[in-house]
């Protein structure tokens, strides 16, 4: 849906650096950890429900991000471990590897956070990762009709990212 | 110019049973160590919950904005990371070399008592040789 006439989204989409169906799902989350999307495209092991996968992943996150903060080896200055840090505060990390995926997440100045797991050889997606959350900006947060802080229910969104995801990985 | 910051060991209940620092900013103290290790060993089995295929065996490598953390899982549970400088290669090597030195030093011991801290004078001696033969190297690349 778009309303404001034929607004082009910036910058123009990262050259394409793989083909074919790498990628596993997509989770994005709000600053308070409601998960405003889950959409997933290859995932054969399930080991929780969906709620309680959502609360996991935001749990990893968040801890994770207060590990990176407090080990950041370049600064002094890191407070305690744990304390709730703003978004941008504070040393984060881009991505994490295991034997069987990779995930790369990303926060935006308003905390929303982007993740993205794919399988574990795919470059840096810092870029991607960028250009989705344009198609977030132009697609849920210009719509009119959306909420903040509700799940996306928003087509044009889940195509141009199904779209675009497929491009990628 | 250091390449590597800190080695941790924690032992399979994640408990911290060695640690060393080379020249980080603003130094952890005993306690911040001791939960960094714990916490590590929690997020490290989170990981493998959430995989999305079947036999994950946890994270190996966390790209943090200003540096890097592999970690090494033995298969009896010990784990073994270093944090480096972002983009540091070859650390692979250098955390089976470690284990390598663990098992010799360290295992073979038979003053050292399973899942304890580790206080082996052999083992630091070869630690510290093996991270300064990977410094050098890393220098002359």
């Amino acid at each position: 849906m778009q309303f404001f006439g034929s607004s082009e989204i910036s910058p123009s989409p990262p050259a394409p650096t793989a083909s074919g169906n790498n990628a596993h799902m997509m989770y994005v989350f709000n600053r308070n950890g409601v998960c405003l999307l889950y959409r997933e495209w290859n995932r054969p092991l399930r080991t929780l429900d969906a709620q309680q996968d959502q609360k996991l992943m935001f749990g990893l996150l968040f801890s994770l991000k207060s590990l990176t903060a407090k080990m950041d080896p370049t600064t002094a200055e890191k407070g305690n471990l744990g304390v709730p840090q703003l978004p941008g505060q504070g040393c984060s990390f881009h991505s994490f590897r295991t034997n069987t995926y990779k995930l790369s997440f990303m926060e935006t100045p308003s905390g929303i956070k982007l993740i993205l797991v794919t399988h574990p050889r795919t470059g840096d997606l810092r870029e991607p990762l960028k250009y989705i959350y344009n198609l977030y900006v132009e697609y849920v947060a210009k719509n009119p009709l959306y909420t903040p802080g509700t799940p996306i229910k928003c087509e044009l969104f889940n195509t141009s990212l199904d779209q675009y995801v497929r491009s990628i990985a | 110019m250091a390449a590597i910051y800190s080695l941790y060991v924690i032992n399979k209940s994640g408990g911290l049973i060695f640690y060393k620092d080379y020249g980080s900013a603003g130094r952890m103290d005993t306690n911040d160590s001791l939960r960094m290790a714990s916490l590590w060993h929690s997020m490290h089995a989170i990981s493998q919950q959430l995989s999305p295929i079947s036999g994950c065996s946890g994270i190996e490598l966390l790209q943090a904005d200003t540096f890097d953390l592999h970690c090494f899982q033995s298969l009896t549970g010990t784990k073994f990371f270093v944090v480096c400088d972002p983009g540091t290669q070859h650390m692979e090597g250098l955390l089976k070399h470690i284990y390598e030195l663990y098992t010799d030093y360290v295992l073979k011991n038979p003053f050292y008592e399973m899942e304890m801290p580790i206080r082996c004078e052999l083992f630091d001696i070869k630690l510290s040789q093996a991270i300064q033969k990977d410094s050098v190297a890393l220098l002359s690349r």
